[in-house]
């Protein structure tokens, strides 16, 4: 449990600290006065809001599923071993990190697509194609995501004291044992925390989504693309879909309190 | 010597910004009804553009420079509610090229117009389908077939409502399995062999050249687009913006025009 | 059940060279100074750190040899690091009751025998506890039953009593003795205090510099030391007695009063720099106040050594300048004072 320290902020950090909050505040402020207010009640029973609104939820929450599955042991590989190439492999699982969403889009285009290197494959077996279909928005989501869970979990890897997991070989658990019930209970925090900033980044998803899984209500038009094509025909409408994301994004994250990520907070 | 620095800083924002602006007033303005613009053009145009006028009025944009050689032609191609978004809400544009009326009325709704807009060229819904057409498209009701991987354009752009008016003039139930933003993006899953066929315009498919076919359909002139274009009255250069325009109806632009697909207003 | 260690590891700027032995149910003391090489070895025998060259037997199961590495897990060895590390995120009994899952025992036994443990260390109310709610003394009990639990082999100890403070050390000491004395494995105790050896051990072995400098029972190693570091080591003054409660009858005839209650036959041990000199009786705090002739000084570093005779002999380590104040040569006779706190006793 830790307290906050007593005494007051010193000026030189409050005052940027002052303005930084008001610069992220402000507009999402903006967001909520200009709502239109008056009819709200009938934008929100719209269809459209809430099938955009439910596949947004599952398929964030999927990619972050894969990205926990998928995502665990790379930090695992990255923080404890010696293999060679672990800093290329670093590097190649921080890319999706700095690409533009869209170039990602294509990238899984190009490997993922009907005429894909490996959908193409996929195609000539089964006759089922990825692009366009919900499957398609999961994937480009987790594509973008997943890094950010990669760099949470290494850095509490490192963060955690390693003799543990000596003190658990002495006992005789092997390494699997280990991490299965010493190493990863220990970063916990670490991994969670990871795992929030993943289905965030997942729910904001829209350059990689609307390229690669393209735009359709109800199959992969999520929130975020309901958006952009709202704000070029219906601006109110847009604007109360981003609130709609506003709130649910606001909600999720009080959810998962301090508590659960204090220790991560603190590492 | 340090702040002798420091004070070049400002200095040398302030010089860059001014650059950045359009010259007013420079050029004496010479209305002529011919391609030439006289030469002594400067600063910066910005021109506002549909999408489907990618090309076309990149190479009248490169016509123009080389007879003003220090004007600097710049273009935003994108899906015309965008543009008309954009250009309401204050972005600094010259000239606004629509894909149809209604987005131009957006702009003239709000007054923004220097002059009455005045319709350059007419555009028609072509099918484009990959080359060696894999799906064995032959016509408009193709798009009711749900085994096939079928584009359009998003309703919000005007090639999408293009798409549904022709759609409900031939009473199809169409099954599209994306609505792309804007028509340049369905024809690239094209391209790419993604869908089978997409509805995209009589210039794109011309524009593909070999890697796409194009299949004509009567119902195309239900729904003709016509492409207004004016001059903005808060355009930071209007001299250029009245000689890009006076080029874009000159004997030199309608052959650009026609030479992409575009037929010419009352042909 | 014993152990055969020869072997040779590098570790930056330290190479240990190494060759020990220990039976059934011995207690080998590894002392030394920092740096020497001690915990090196004992993660060598864990087998958290493969040796160079060398050959680690025990109970004639070859563990470390040319090509052999048997890893960590596949050892019958338990450890109580220096740290303990008890899994913060079990309670007491889960750390427990660790090894025993993971070498396949059932939740219900494993709790059993974890809980019968707990108790033997006198941590029975404590099994619901977390790590972090223990004291020092009970989170070194645990971490001891924890490498007891899984009935090892070879039992390795890295400086178990010094995370406590003086007094909890003295208690924990003495149970730890006992422990000892019923484990039927071998124990390698790694200190740098030389009273864990002497109370604890059978045999010591004193490494320095990665090297075997002198090795024998701790009687042995006290009273010949060999090297510059054991004879500061064990400037110890090692006295045999018999004690009842807070007093410990010496076996020459003197009294000793002592901080912790015991019973029965003990050592006492004295530090060289607890004893303090007088030239005429003292009237203070101490309640040990003895006569003393002296008999030897011998400049040790910045003090001076001196050796004292009489009821109590003891080892004084005395300032050279206050050395020179008192005007002491041999032959003077003083009075020497030690605080019961700073006597340390233990069941011999």
């Amino acid at each position: 449990m830790s307290r906050p320290r007593q005494g007051g902020v010193p000026l030189p950090l409050l005052v940027p600290a002052a303005i930084g909050t008001l610069f992220l505040v402000l507009p999402l402020l903006g967001l909520v006065i200009r709502a239109p207010w008056s009819d709200l009640g009938a934008r929100l029973t719209e269809p459209g809001v809430g099938s955009a609104l439910r596949l947004s939820l599952v398929t964030a929450t999927l990619a972050t599923a894969i990205a926990m599955v998928l995502g665990v042991p790379i930090a695992w590989v990255l923080a404890r071993t010696d293999v060679r190439g672990r800093s290329v492999l670093r590097a190649l699982v921080t890319v999706p990190l700095v690409l533009p969403p869209v170039v990602g889009g294509v990238a899984l285009f190009l490997v993922l697509g009907r005429q894909g290197i490996l959908g193409r494959l996929l195609y000539e077996w089964t006759g089922f194609t990825i692009p366009f279909t919900t499957l398609a928005v999961v994937l480009a989501e987790t594509f973008v995501a997943m890094p950010f869970l990669v760099i949470s979990v290494e850095g509490a890897l490192r963060a955690a004291d390693a003799r543990f997991e000596d003190a658990a070989a002495t006992l005789g658990a092997d390494r699997w044992t280990t991490f299965r019930r010493v190493t990863l209970p220990l970063v916990s925090p670490g991994v969670a925390a990871g795992a929030v900033l993943c289905w965030a980044r997942a729910l904001g998803e829209f350059g990689a989504t609307i390229t690669f899984a393209g735009n359709f209500p109800g199959t992969t038009q999520t929130m975020p693309l309901s958006v952009y094509l709202a704000l070029q025909s219906d601006p109110e409408a847009a604007i109360v879909l981003s609130l709609v994301l506003l709130v649910v994004s606001v909600a999720t994250l009080l959810l998962l309190r301090e508590r659960w990520l204090g220790r991560a907070a603190a590492a | 010597m340090r702040t002798r620095a420091l004070l070049a800083l400002p200095a040398a924002a302030l010089l860059a910004l001014t650059a950045c602006g359009g010259s007013s007033g420079d050029a004496a303005s010479r209305g002529t009804a011919g391609s030439s613009s006289g030469g002594d053009l400067t600063g910066t145009l910005t021109v506002f553009a549909a999408a489907s006028l990618t090309d076309v009025f990149t190479g009248l944009g490169d016509q123009l420079e080389k007879e003003n050689p220090q004007l600097d032609v710049r273009f935003n191609f994108a899906g015309s509610d965008a543009l008309a978004t954009q250009i309401t809400q204050g972005a600094p544009a010259d000239v606004f090229a629509s894909a149809n009326d209604k987005q131009m009325k957006v702009v003239t709704g709000a007054g923004l117009q220097a002059a009455d807009p005045t319709v350059v060229a007419e555009n028609v819904l072509e099918i484009a389908v990959p080359h060696g057409n894999p799906g064995h498209v032959t016509g408009l009701e193709d798009f009711a077939n749900a085994d096939l991987t079928l584009a359009v354009c998003a309703p919000s752009v005007p090639c999408g409502a293009a798409a549904r008016a022709v759609f409900a003039a031939a009473g199809i139930d169409a099954r599209p399995d994306t609505e792309e933003t804007d028509v340049k993006a369905a024809l690239n899953k094209v391209q790419l062999g993604e869908v089978d066929a997409a509805l995209v315009y009589a210039t794109d498919v011309r524009a593909a050249g070999d890697r796409v076919e194009g299949i004509e359909f009567p119902e195309a002139d239900e729904a003709v687009n016509q492409y207004p274009i004016c001059t903005l009255k808060a355009a930071p250069n209007p001299d250029a913006a009245q000689a890009f325009v006076h080029l874009v109806n000159s004997d030199a632009g309608r052959k650009a025009l026609t030479g992409a697909g575009f037929r010419t207003p009352g042909s | 059940m014993s152990l055969a260690v020869t072997l040779t590891v590098r570790r930056g700027q330290l190479t240990a060279d190494l060759d020990l032995a220990v039976a059934d149910g011995e207690v080998l003391a590894v002392l030394g100074p920092n740096g020497a090489g001690k915990s090196t070895l004992l993660r060598v025998l864990a087998g958290l750190l493969p040796p160079d060259t060398g050959r680690v037997t025990v109970d004639g199961d070859v563990w470390d040899d040319d090509g052999v590495h048997v890893p960590p897990h596949r050892r019958r060895v338990g450890m109580v690091f220096q740290d303990y590390l008890l899994f913060p995120h079990l309670t007491a009994l889960e750390n427990v009751a660790f090894g025993l899952r993971t070498r396949g025992v059932r939740h219900p036994e494993a709790r059993r025998r974890a809980a019968d443990w707990l108790a033997r260390v006198g941590l029975a109310d404590l099994g619901g506890s977390k790590p972090a709610q223990l004291s020092g003394g009970q989170a070194q009990r645990a971490a001891l039953a924890r490498a007891l639990a899984t009935e090892p082999a070879l039992l390795l100890l890295d400086e178990p009593l010094a995370a406590l403070d003086a007094r909890t050390r003295l208690t924990v000491r003495a149970e730890l003795r006992r422990h000892l004395a019923a484990f039927g494995g071998s124990t390698v105790l790694v200190s740098h205090d030389p009273i864990d050896a002497m109370a604890l051990a059978d045999r010591v072995v004193v490494v320095e510099d990665g090297r075997v400098v002198q090795e024998g029972t701790p009687a042995e190693v006290a009273r010949r030391p060999r090297t510059d570091y054991v004879a500061r080591l064990v400037g110890l003054s090692l006295l045999p007695g018999t004690a009842e409660g807070t007093t410990v009858r010496l076996d020459g005839g003197s009294a000793v009063a002592v901080a912790e209650e015991a019973q029965g036959p003990v050592f006492v041990a004295v530090r060289p720099e607890s004893v303090a000199l007088y030239l005429t009786r003292p009237d203070g705090s101490p309640r040990n106040v003895w006569p003393a002739r002296l008999v030897g000084a011998t400049p040790h570093g910045t003090a001076v050594r001196c050796e004292l005779d009489g009821e109590v002999p003891l080892v004084a380590d005395i300032t050279a300048p206050a050395f020179a104040a008192l005007g002491l040569a041999p032959g003077a006779e003083v009075w020497a004072t030690v605080k019961a706190s700073e006597v340390a006793v233990y069941e011999r």
